[in-house]
């Protein structure tokens, strides 16, 4: 019986690490086909069938340039930084439910890496480690550019992070519970947290979009003014891995913003599938919906990617400690109310 | 009425320096308006043409790649007088010159023509004065239609007469229409 388990979440595991990989691969794309289109242009259109193979060739190039390790003290660190950033990515991935549940061969295989029942408060965990992967990088990098924008993009990422903890707050208040699995359960049908907590949304999206490094919160990497940002001192694949994190970890938000906000793998008629048509089947679909939510908010960091202009640093403070974080106080505050009045 | 009333595009707009209001200041409504338009975008035609396979239409007068015409008959018309190197401001043209000999007629029209034409593609602007000058209606930038396309070696651009000549199809292909 242990062995079953072993082997099931093993199964789990490597499909998940790989599915985030592709995901990311395939989000580079992603990002310069809809740039293209956004634009009036066509996009990477040579390599494959409509540019289907050009992740595989960026990767190819990528690793077989130049590996430039600049004059620095601290080679470890330099080395550290990307692999950091890389691999706290990928490790939000663990506590996701994908889906409900399968039954394979009379077992019920549950599709989570883990279901821990503080897994909202890993994901900020690990989220908030995250900023190191970019602070080591930009310091080990001996380069003023570099250097200043590692403490840009550090300083966002901590700002937003309080005003998207607050956010969250009144969504575990109305749920009760901090396990993702519980709260994608709690959402069947049409129940949605984002017609309870529409504030709270709105709160949340914009933070994911600092935490993640997009545009219009993308001062980390702002090539007008500093060069490349923290990874101007990086190539081959090391850069790499620093372009990959930041997919990966789009991917990662969407998900989690699919999960908390948009129900999950629920969908109307679910109920129903599971008992007429068979939980596999049902559960399967879940699992496609969830994607297509997921899709739906990678498109979305694109879309809004070449649609706003980048903030000013002022701006942003401004907007995160001065706006953003009074508004989520203000909605913890409504939620409370309204859950004493109605219960 | 004086000029900064008058909008000759129809869509002019007064600048307002009014503070904004609250909704104004969320921004919200403003970025949602922008979100639509590059959604617009999304599904407008694409303007890009893909280049090798798909070609830009040319203008009738557009010079490009150089060609040396051949009379009704296929018979080229240069008899390398050099007043095309002449004239040329950039000096990219030199040619050789050679005797026709008997048995030739069918491919030179006159006694004389060039053994050796050569354009340097580097040195030429494409100005056309070497079009111009030519007495014979040898030389034309016109007719050729082509590019002149990018090679990764000097010597590459130095065209030739196995380049520059009019292809006998193309002379056949006059006779037909004419």
């Amino acid at each position: 019986m242990d062995q079953a388990i072993i082997i099931e979440k093993g199964i789990v595991i490597v499909a998940v690490f790989a599915i985030t990989m592709l995901m990311a691969m395939y989000a580079t794309l992603a990002e310069r086909k809809i740039a293209a289109w956004l634009q009036d242009r066509i996009g990477p259109n040579r390599a494959g069938f409509g540019g289907i193979l050009q992740p595989l060739a960026d990767g190819l190039k990528l690793f077989s340039k130049e590996e430039f390790m600049p004059d620095t003290p601290n080679k470890f660190l330099f080395l550290v930084g990307p692999a950091i950033s890389m691999s706290m990515a990928l490790m939000t991935s663990a506590v996701i439910p994908w889906g409900d549940k399968l039954i394979v061969g009379g077992r019920e295989v549950i599709l989570q890496a883990t279901d821990i029942n503080a897994a909202l408060l890993y994901v900020f965990a690990v989220l908030s480690v995250g900023v190191y992967g970019i602070m080591i990088g930009g310091w080990a990098s001996n380069n003023k550019y570099s250097l200043m924008s590692a403490m840009r993009a550090a300083s966002q990422m901590i700002s937003y992070e309080v005003a998207m903890g607050l956010s969250v707050i009144a969504l575990i208040m109305m749920s009760g519970t901090l396990s993702l699995k519980e709260i994608a359960l709690q959402q069947q049908g049409m129940n949605w947290n984002v017609f309870y907590q529409p504030l709270g949304f709105i709160i949340f999206l914009v933070c994911s979009f600092a935490e993640t490094n997009r545009t219009p919160f993308d001062l980390a990497e702002c090539e007008a003014e500093l060069i490349g940002g923290y990874h101007t001192e990086y190539s081959s694949m090391r850069m790499g891995f620093y372009l990959f994190a930041e997919y990966a970890s789009m991917f990662i938000s969407s998900a989690i913003l699919a999960v908390l906000y948009f129900g999950a793998y629920n969908y109307p008629g679910m109920e129903w599938m599971a008992q007429n048509v068979g939980v596999n089947v049902a559960n399967g679909i879940g699992i496609g919906v969830l994607f297509l939510k997921i899709f739906f908010f990678i498109f979305f960091y694109m879309w809004v990617r070449w649609t706003i202009p980048r903030f000013r640093y002022d701006q942003l403070m401004h907007l995160g400690w001065k706006i953003l974080i009074p508004l989520a106080i203000v909605n913890i505050i409504i939620t409370g109310v309204v859950i004493l009045l109605f219960q | 009425m004086s000029l900064d009333t008058v909008s000759l595009s129809g869509r002019k707009k007064e600048v307002v320096n009014n503070k904004m209001n609250f909704w104004e200041s969320l921004y919200l409504i403003a970025i949602a308006k922008g979100l639509w338009i590059t959604l617009g975008h999304l599904f407008t035609r694409k303007v890009t043409i893909k280049y090798p396979e798909q070609v830009r239409p040319v203008s009738p007068i557009y010079r490009g790649q150089h060609l040396l015409k051949r009379d009704e008959q296929g018979r080229e018309n240069c008899t390398a007088c050099g007043l095309c190197a002449l004239s040329c401001p950039a000096e990219a043209i030199t040619m050789k010159a050679a005797e026709r000999k008997p048995g030739e007629e069918h491919l030179y029209r006159e006694e004389k023509y060039a053994e050796i034409y050569e354009i340097n593609m580097l040195r030429c602007i494409f100005c056309g004065l070497c079009e111009e000058a030519c007495p014979k209606d040898a030389i034309y930038l016109t007719l050729s239609k082509k590019f002149v396309k990018a090679a990764s070696d000097r010597e590459d651009f130095i065209y030739g007469k196995d380049r520059l000549v009019m292809p006998l199809e193309m002379a056949i292909a006059n006779t037909k229409t004419n």
